[in-house]
């Protein structure tokens, strides 16, 4: 187990420099010089070439590139290129509220595709299982900012029962919660199409499973048999593929934060690249590289804590 | 008494093509703490058998007459679902075929053992010294540890004597074992058998064991039921049906049997034909299309002819022994 968590965290410093260089190179190509668009069309040449070399923007591309990759693993990730603000702390800042929000889209997709999934595969051919079915389609093909959008006219400005925009009074939970819910159904109702199908599938199968007879053939009630002797394994595929998840949902919560007005890291960005704030830019999108391999190593491990066959592979 | 007795049982199945007569007019007792073997060809009919005296046949399956007697009384094709139930696992215990897949991946092997007696009302520390018990009953080694241990890790002879163990925890009247041998090795099968007459005895159950393998039905079975094509053919003890078999379809399936050929043969003998399509049933004897010994009466179904002392074939010459001439 900690040999399959240490090559695995191996693995993940790996990802993340290819991440890192990704990124890196990105940035190089947008044309637009930082310098120019943070100092205005009224500053001097001396003062874009001071701050170019402030930047280090004057030096060899690998140079650039060996700057950013050893700081960023000491945690700097530079500073604003305004305020001066490390970038670290600029993200932080933003951070929890997307990790709020794809927390929400994941509790969204969980708490409905997977009971869906599971009526559906235990009334195979009935009317739920047909609903279901067509259902996680629709939700799967409709593109997250489109739910944003609807979800926003139907339920914040025509029916007015949850607010609009905005985040929430900040220290007031409860307040923050209620901001939550339609940003975050946007962000997840996909996946609840996703995971219904997956579990769906997956539970179907289970339950031609020859231990699925046999506990039967023992009398054990319907419940105890479906629900821990059948769905405890079919959910096993789920999450392995909301680790996937994640990292999808982390960028359509860009899409729910402009529609929803809300801080985040989506948010941050976005402004970020309007503003040729390259430093915030690659420094977000390494935190949430960074976030999206963590995550996936915890759903591999959670599959391990799961099922035993898996935990003594490891 | 008899534990289970079955009366001209008939079982179809709804298939798109067809409806198929799985079973037809089925018959057979098992008695109190005797072993009846059941055996026949697969597609003879037999998981059909196992699933229609547990009340677990697919959705498309349908009992379409006949009786089911448990413990001379209740009538099992009459039973509800929830009726059904009560009496599985607890008075009728399964083993299947396939112990790699039997017992559930993600469930410790205790729990699944405690959640067999959930109607027992013991504590979990009780239900956990009966499962104990039984692993060592079964020859488990280190039985308490083994509780917490999950299926994956025993082997395959290991997991079939576990799923000996929790199919008899609950002291059952009937236990139908599914060709609990077939997956395993020979020297294990010949292990699990004395097991399971062992644990028969003690217990004093009586078992339905199902197999095509005559060595072990010949083995540890007191009676013997030959089925073919969903019918019972012949019937008798075991010492009956093997030493004078008066069906053709037994004598030739006593023929094939590689364990008693007495020279080496470049090929084994083989019965000529198929199993007939069960979704039109040939009008007369059902084995008559493979017979060699079918003659103008066989056009109409023979009855159960009983040569006596309890052995039945369904033949009209089973009271004519087959001539050395006929065979050749």
């Amino acid at each position: 187990m900690l040999d399959y968590a240490v090559k695995r965290l191996g693995l993940a410093v790996v990802i993340v420099s290819v991440a890192m260089l990704l990124l890196f190179s990105m940035i190089y190509l947008i044309p637009g010089d930082p310098a120019s668009v943070a100092l205005g069309p009224r500053a001097t040449e001396a003062m874009k070439a001071a701050l170019r070399e402030r930047m280090g923007l004057d030096q060899p591309i690998w140079v650039q590139f060996w700057n950013f990759y050893s700081r960023a693993w000491m945690g700097d990730l530079g500073t604003e290129v305004l305020s001066e603000r490390p970038v670290l702390t600029v993200v932080g800042e933003q951070l929890p509220y997307t990790l709020a929000l794809v927390a929400g889209g994941i509790t969204w997709s969980v708490a409905l595709g997977i009971p869906l999934g599971c009526w559906a595969a235990v009334r195979r051919g009935s009317w739920i299982d047909r609903v279901v079915g067509v259902l996680s389609v629709a939700v799967i093909a409709v593109p997250s900012f489109v739910v944003a959008i609807y979800a926003l006219l139907i339920f914040a400005v025509a029916l007015q029962w949850l607010p609009a925009i905005g985040a929430g009074k900040p220290g007031d939970l409860g307040d923050q919660l209620v901001h939550l819910i339609l940003p975050s159904l946007a962000v997840g109702l996909g996946w609840v199409g996703y995971i219904a199908r997956i579990v769906r599938a997956s539970m179907l199968e289970v339950l031609e499973a020859s231990h699925i007879r046999t506990a039967y053939a023992f009398g054990l009630p319907d419940r105890l048999i479906i629900y821990r002797y059948a769905l405890s394994i079919a959910i096993l595929p789920t999450v392995t593929l909301l680790g996937i998840g994640v990292g999808q949902m982390l960028s359509s919560a860009v899409f729910a934060e402009i529609v929803f007005s809300r801080p985040g890291i989506g948010k941050l960005v976005y402004d970020a690249i309007l503003t040729r704030n390259f430093p915030v830019v690659s420094g977000a999108v390494l935190v949430t590289t960074a976030f999206f391999v963590l995550l996936n190593l915890l759903a591999d491990l959670i599959v391990g804590a799961l099922d035993p066959r898996v935990r003594s592979s490891f | 008494m008899n534990v289970l007795e079955i009366n001209e049982l008939n079982v179809s199945f709804a298939t798109e093509e067809g409806v198929v007569h799985a079973l037809k007019d089925v018959s057979f007792t098992v008695p109190e703490r005797r072993v009846v073997g059941v055996v026949g060809e697969s597609g003879c009919g037999k998981s059909t058998l196992i699933n229609a005296i547990l009340g677990l046949l697919a959705k498309n399956g349908r009992i379409d007459g006949g009786t089911i007697l448990f413990e001379a009384g209740s009538d099992l094709t009459r039973l509800g679902p929830a009726e059904m139930r009560a009496l599985r696992g607890v008075r009728i215990s399964t083993v299947f075929q396939d112990p790699m897949g039997a017992l559930n991946p993600v469930i410790s092997v205790g729990r699944q053992m405690a959640n067999v007696q959930y109607r027992s009302g013991r504590s979990q520390a009780e239900k956990m010294a009966l499962a104990a018990a039984m692993l060592r009953q079964v020859r488990i080694p280190d039985a308490t540890a083994a509780l917490g241990r999950y299926p994956h890790e025993f082997s395959g002879g290991m997991k079939q004597r576990i799923a000996i163990a929790m199919a008899l925890m609950m002291e059952p009247a009937l236990l139908i074992a599914d060709e609990p041998t077939t997956a395993l090795d020979a020297t294990l099968e010949v292990a699990t058998i004395e097991l399971l007459r062992e644990l028969q005895e003690k217990i004093g159950c009586s078992v339905l064991f199902i197999s095509h393998h005559l060595g072990v039905i010949a083995e540890l079975c007191d009676d013997v039921v030959v089925m073919y094509a969903g019918e019972v053919v012949e019937r008798g003890t075991t010492r009956q049906v093997f030493n004078d078999p008066r069906h053709p379809y037994t004598q030739r399936l006593l023929e094939c049997d590689p364990a008693r050929q007495a020279q080496r043969v470049r090929r084994l003998p083989t019965i000529a034909g198929e199993i007939p399509d069960l979704r039109c049933r040939p009008a007369g004897c059902i084995f008559a299309p493979r017979c060699f010994r079918r003659f103008d009466a066989c056009a109409k179904a023979p009855p159960e002819q009983d040569i006596g002392g309890g052995h039945v074939a369904r033949c009209f010459l089973a009271e004519q022994p087959e001539t050395a001439k006929e065979r050749t």
